[in-house]
């Protein structure tokens, strides 16, 4: 079973990578790009034995404690069996 | 007696000892991250710049679950005093300890220079009691995420109790944009905790300690808080 971790800073914080980046696409002649918000993603193999939902929980558990910064990111997951 | 927390990546612990130890002259330990008891004898806790655990996946996030991290935290509680320099305020963001969180630096580049600080609300924390209130000091800054975020909320909450302690500015005091290095919020650069018994800060008092380095604009820090230990 796999965990599919999703983690962005939130739309109100300033992302300065997600900038230097739109701006590189810019200088390389790409247009309508309007903005670039760059994240990070985290995979996860579980254990195949464990109940989906337990496994839910569990992941929605580490976002909160560790994976993420909940100050300055949020978080969005799927679970593949 | 002073104690310096050790993480493996630290590397300004030697820094923080030596300013404690031998510039100000006051008693210092090392304290290894896994350890679990802060004795009775420590009256403040120094949280040292670095890169611990490699600063993987954030700055900080991974030392917060060092053992020690648990018992500064009821140390803290007791009302211990505890100071978190550069990744030690990294840290202090990532426990809790304080509030808000680092972003990258707006110029997205790791900034090592010496930059300028106005000290404000100098009575909020023992450590900088000996400050006058809007003394500018020139001290050093090392890193890549120091650009301070809260949400308005906290921010608010910050101003109310008089929690903004450093705040970037120019030569002359003035807390512009172009005085502030990393992008941080209101020029912020040191924040307390409510109570004003943990002080978080990015720029390094420890590098700029004794005139044989060209700078001792830092030490007041650390003999501020050394007299008030010895006062109480």
């Amino acid at each position: 079973m796999k965990a599919e971790i999703f983690v962005k800073l939130k739309s109100e914080v300033l992302d300065p990578q997600g900038k230097a980046v739109s701006g590189g696409l810019k200088n390389l002649g790409f247009e309508g790009v309007k903005d670039v918000r760059v994240g990070k993603y985290i995979v996860l193999s579980l254990d195949d034995k464990m109940p989906i939902e337990e496994a839910g929980k569990k992941v929605q558990d580490m976002c909160e404690k560790l994976l993420v910064n909940t100050v300055i990111e949020e978080y969005a997951f799927r679970i593949e069996g | 007696m002073f104690a310096i927390v050790v993480f493996p990546g630290s590397n300004c612990d030697h820094d923080c000892y030596h300013a404690v130890k031998h510039v100000i002259g006051r008693p210092a330990r090392f304290l290894w991250h896994k350890e679990t008891v802060i004795d009775k004898d420590i009256k403040c806790v120094v949280l040292p710049g670095g890169f611990s655990h490699g600063d993987y996946l954030r700055a900080g996030a991974l030392a917060r679950f060092s053992p020690i991290i648990k018992a500064v935290t009821d140390f803290a509680k007791d009302g211990g005093f505890v100071v978190g320099i550069c990744n030690g305020f990294q840290i202090l963001l990532e426990s809790g300890l304080l509030p808000g969180a680092m972003l990258r630096n707006r110029a997205l580049k790791f900034i090592c220079k010496d930059v300028f600080v106005r000290a404000a609300n100098v009575k909020k924390t023992p450590f900088t009691a000996t400050y006058t209130e809007g003394r500018v000091i020139r001290l050093p800054i090392a890193h890549a995420e120091g650009n301070y975020y809260a949400d308005a909320g906290t921010i608010d909450e910050l101003k109310t109790h008089n929690q903004i302690i450093f705040n970037y500015c120019d030569k002359d005091g003035n807390i512009s944009d172009e005085a502030n290095p990393n992008g941080a919020l209101l020029n912020i650069a040191g924040i307390s905790n409510k109570q004003g018994n943990v002080l978080g800060m990015m720029p390094h008092p420890e590098r700029a300690s004794e005139e044989i380095l060209g700078n001792s604009d830092g030490r007041a820090l650390f003999q501020s808080i050394a007299q008030h230990i010895e006062g109480a």
